[in-house]
């Protein structure tokens, strides 16, 4: 319990130095970018509009540093990111909201189908060591990790999307002959479009949780509690999975907390790739467009939700292993 | 206690002496991975590079920016890779930008290590208060996701050049490495040689110059490699999405300019994926020789001789006996 | 003692498969253990008594592997068995306690939990007899049955190590091997714990083979000891008389090692020099280096083990002097 206030702590603490370098950052900048971007949409905004971006941005504005970084904090905690620039009059929240839900379905279906076919081939390939399993699949996934998400993502497109013509490779759904809606077309729909982008998350990421697992069960394996297992005569499929998987994914488990970063990247990447309407295609949109609130938005989006996982994630571990669970 | 059964100390029966000066480590270093064939391969690719890096123009006839040729040719002798929407000879183009590629890979990479030495072993051998705030700043920064950072930064500054990518990504890299030397260094406080260090008087800075920080060579030179790696991602991902300076000559910024013009889908493949498939071999090259560390360091790792048993699956056989 | 010996182990040798070559760490070892025998097995650290233990209980796994001989169990020769064929003997007729029950438990499950997968894994019983089973045992070494709940973590070293022999008794089987299962424990747990298992044989008549290197206290609860040295038996026999009359000098120096509490105050003496590297040893007799008596012979003949009186030694040379021819 207390461990998971301890994290908690830690997270918030973590928030709080996004939001402060959020803040700093176009400050710091040689020539405040925010003074150009507001030249470039001036005229199409309204005073309030005008008024936030000023407080967020520091321009224009007598405050001391100190109070204008209050103010800031204060937007953002009641919730107000701001106007969208590039999508006014809309603001930055019902924006983010229309792309999140793209991002959280393919990125959270991909993520967790790698992480749970990576842990167990993991865990065979460790199990079936000096197989012919075990000699092609750990430096296959060595060199497939090394290669750039983008690249995976161009070369299915070009393959499957264009060449072949299976699955379409652009777009989270056909808008010109779609529209959202729960029916069963459009779910088709969208399914098929997020396919391939699915398939380069997946065929990026499977990389690390397979070779991670392989390493720790390796590790697990040369246990005395293992040789203990096999001295009473206990079934292999038992050992593998109840003695030495079990005790193996516990670190992996903290291992998959410190590959969210990765697996963010790639999304940002094959979103681009594949203009997928999804957080990460939004984030860079923003960025060409120098929609600078929405792009502060989305990165505290992405802040929060990276934490929020990496929390559940320890949370996980610590009830899987009953030294952590029990108070002592 | 329990009387041993001689009355003399014996020796460890496997050899456990600490591992010792850097010369003889790089020696040992140089010697595995020539044993280990995934060490060579990696290795080979890599020095290939280095010297196209070095001598481009032995390898390329072209300038990579001379937009002399007829736009879109297609593969030919005159033009190994064909020309580009702009006519330019995209052979020599990631020919050239080879060097720019590897310049931000070593440079990120001996920079963020050296970095990661300093606060990592700065902080194991600190401790109190110094170790605890070094972590609080190495774990903040682990877990804010890095990319999208990047991608901020870089947008303020209204895209990089490479100075200011190499300065960007070194300042956000360095906390991993960090931690894992940190807990190596830990391990290592309490070791005996360094207790002999201790004991002969040695001041505290020499201990972790000499006696620390050769020790770890091999996981130095293995972070070293895998951030030369992400650098290498995170830079031609950056540039790729056109947070470079588009006027670099380099692998990235060709796949921006690839993307730009829709390369894929005008029916100019090799323009958007010959670049990335350099940056896999490459990638490829310093992710083997990583895996081939991996095994040098824990030898249980390393690949296993099936045993005779008949008709057995040995359960497990990983183990160690 | 007995008619039929429970466990017979012929010229056993293991090998370390090694790049750099296989390097021999059990050299032809025989041994017998007659039923309800307390078989003790001494040596420094690194001779090769635990690799031995685990070929006999076929618990070896690679580099490791038995390169010749056989362990005769119940009528089968164990080596060269699969493990699917081994189950049926393991833990039934046969178990093993280890040296630590830190590292020999699984930190992620209760020790109920293992005691029932040891159950489970030997035929189908009912959840209530493994129950009844379970606390029995616990009981039997003198611990409340309410810890098959508990953890291992959450027992004191003691318990964890008593737990570790209650389990190896699940199926009171005819031959326990052990291996130093006192190392990690403070003295008087130690003699505490030595005396349990003591009783525990006597009451359930099963033979014990125990690997420790500590002679002092081994010699009080054995009825036979095994000394080895560098992968090789030096000595083996009776306990009374090794200790009475030690022939082989390296149980000798074993025995001038640690001083006697009642005698007189004399030096301790050691054995100067330090034990082989098994991939380099030297011709001859292996303790040769290091013995106070060696003489020419002993460069050229490596000694088979030749019996002396009542025991087995692996000396060229006698008591007073002569040399075996």
């Amino acid at each position: 319990m207390i461990y998971a206030l301890r994290r908690l702590g830690f997270f918030l603490f973590t928030l709080w130095i996004a939001l402060t370098l959020n803040f700093f950052l176009p400050r710091l900048m040689p020539g405040n970018p925010a003074l150009a971007m507001m030249s470039k949409f001036h005229g199409e905004l309204s005073p309030k509009a005008v008024n936030a971006l000023e407080i967020l941005f520091g321009v224009n504005t007598k405050e001391s540093l100190l109070s204008q970084y209050f103010g800031y904090l204060h937007q953002i905690l009641t919730g107000n990111f701001g106007t969208s620039l590039s999508q006014y009059p809309a603001s930055v929240s019902s924006v983010i909201g229309s792309a999140i839900w793209w991002t959280f379905g393919l990125v959270g279906i991909a993520t967790i189908l790698a992480f749970a076919l990576g842990t167990f081939l993991g865990i065979v390939s460790a199990w079936r060591r000096g197989s012919k399993l075990d000699s092609v699949v750990p430096p296959t996934f060595v060199i497939v990790s090394a290669v750039p998400y983008f690249w995976v993502a161009m070369v299915l497109v070009l393959i499957f999307g264009l060449t072949l013509h299976w699955f379409p490779s652009q777009g989270g759904y056909y808008v010109t002959t779609d529209s959202p809606g729960l029916n069963f077309i459009f779910f088709q729909d969208v399914i098929n479009h997020a396919f391939l982008p699915a398939a380069a998350l997946l065929i990026t990421t499977i990389g690390t949780w397979i070779l991670t697992m392989r390493n720790t069960m390796i590790t697990t394996l040369a246990e005395d509690y293992v040789r203990m297992a096999r001295a009473k005569g206990l079934p292999s499929r038992r050992i593998m999975f109840d003695y030495a998987a079990r005790n193996a994914i516990l670190p992996n488990l903290t291992g998959f907390a410190m590959s969210l970063g990765f697996v963010v990247s790639g999304a940002i990447l094959i979103e681009y790739v594949f203009n997928y309407p999804g957080v990460g295609f939004m984030l860079l949109q923003a960025v060409s467009s120098e929609d600078y609130p929405l792009m502060q938005g989305l990165f505290l989006l992405i802040t929060v939700a990276v934490l929020f996982a990496i929390l559940v994630a320890d949370v996980l571990t610590a009830l899987l292993d009953p030294r952590t669970r029990t108070a002592r | 206690m329990a009387m041993p059964v001689s009355g003399v100390p014996t020796e460890t029966p496997v050899s456990q002496a600490p591992e010792l000066g850097s010369a003889r480590a790089f020696g040992r270093i140089g010697r595995a991975v020539r044993l280990n064939r995934k060490a060579t391969i990696g290795a080979v690719i890599l020095g290939i590079f280095i010297l196209i890096a070095l001598f481009p123009f032995v390898i390329a006839h072209d300038s990579p920016t001379q937009d002399a040729y007829p736009a879109q040719l297609g593969i030919s002798t005159a033009h190994l890779l064909g020309t580009n929407h702009y006519g330019q000879d995209l052979f020599a183009q990631l020919v050239y930008g080879t060097r720019n590629v590897l310049i931000i890979a070593f440079t990120v990479g001996l920079a963020t290590t050296g970095i990661a030495v300093l606060i990592g072993v700065a902080g194991a051998y600190l401790g109190g208060t110094w170790d605890n705030s070094l972590n609080v700043v190495t774990d903040v920064l682990l877990v804010i996701p890095l990319f999208p950072l990047l991608i901020v930064i870089a947008a303020y500054a209204h895209g990089g050049t490479t100075p200011v990518l190499i300065l960007a990504i070194t300042l956000t890299s360095w906390s991993y490495t960090a931690r894992q030397l940190r807990s190596q260094a830990l391990t290592l406080r309490n070791r005996d040689f360094l207790e002999a260090a201790r004991v002969r008087g040695e001041r505290r800075l020499y201990i972790i110059v000499v006696e620390v920080i050769p020790t770890m060579t091999s996981l130095i030179v293995a972070s070293f490699l895998t951030n030369a790696l992400y650098a290498v991602l995170f830079a031609s991902s950056l540039q790729f999405i056109g947070l470079g300076d588009p006027n670099t000559v380099s692998w990235g910024t060709t796949l921006y300019w690839a993307q730009n013009n829709a390369a894929l889908q005008t029916g100019e493949p090799l323009w958007a994926i010959a670049p990335g498939a350099l940056i896999a071999i490459l990638g490829a090259a310093f992710a083997l020789l990583n895996y081939a560390f991996d095994e040098i360091g824990n030898p249980a790792l390393r690949p296993v001789r099936k045993t005779r048993k008949k008709g057995a699956q040995p359960v497990g056989r990983g183990q160690r006996g | 003692m007995a008619d039929e010996p429970v466990l017979e182990v012929s010229g056993l040798s293991v090998d370390y498969i090694l790049d750099a070559g296989n390097v021999r760490a059990v050299d032809d070892v025989s041994f017998t253990v007659g039923r309800g025998e307390f078989l003790g097995i001494v040596g420094e650290s690194g001779c090769g008594k635990s690799t031995l233990l685990f070929a006999v209980a076929q618990l070896l796994a690679p580099p490791a592997e038995v390169a010749a001989g056989s362990v005769m169990f119940g009528g089968n020769n164990l080596v060269g068995l699969t493990d699917g064929q081994l189950s049926a003997v393991r833990w039934r007729d046969m178990s093993v306690v280890m040296q630590s029950a830190m590292n020999a438990l699984n930190p992620v499950k209760t020790i109920g939990a293992q005691f029932k997968d040891a159950m489970r894994a030997h035929g189908k019983v009912p959840d209530r007899d493994i129950a009844a089973r379970s606390a029995e045992v616990l009981q039997m070494v003198g611990i409340d049955p309410v810890h098959l709940r508990s953890y291992p973590h959450q027992l004191s070293g003691g318990m964890r190590q008593r737990s570790m022999i209650a389990m190896a008794l699940l199926f009171t089987p005819d031959l326990v091997i052990m291996d130093e299962p006192t190392s990690a424990l403070d003295v008087v747990a130690q003699r505490s714990l030595m005396v349990q298992i003591k009783e525990l044989q006597l009451a359930f008549g099963f033979a014990v083979v125990f690997v420790t290197h500590d002679m002092s206290l081994i010699s009080h609860f054995s009825d036979r000891l095994m000394v080895m040295y560098a992968g090789q038996v030096d000595e083996i026999g009776a306990t009374r008389t090794i200790f009475d009359r030690p022939l082989h000098p390296y149980t000798q120096g074993l025995l001038e090692a640690f001083p006697s509490i009642r005698g007189p105050r004399v030096p301790l003496k050691g054995i100067p020099g330090s034990p082989p590297d098994l991939a380099r040893v030297p011709s001859g007799c292996r303790f040769r280096p290091r013995c106070p008596y060696a003489v020419d012979k002993c460069a050229e003949v490596a000694p088979d083990l030749y019996p002396l009186d009542e025991a087995l030694v692996r000396c060229v040379r006698r008591e007073d002097g002569s040399l075996v021819s």
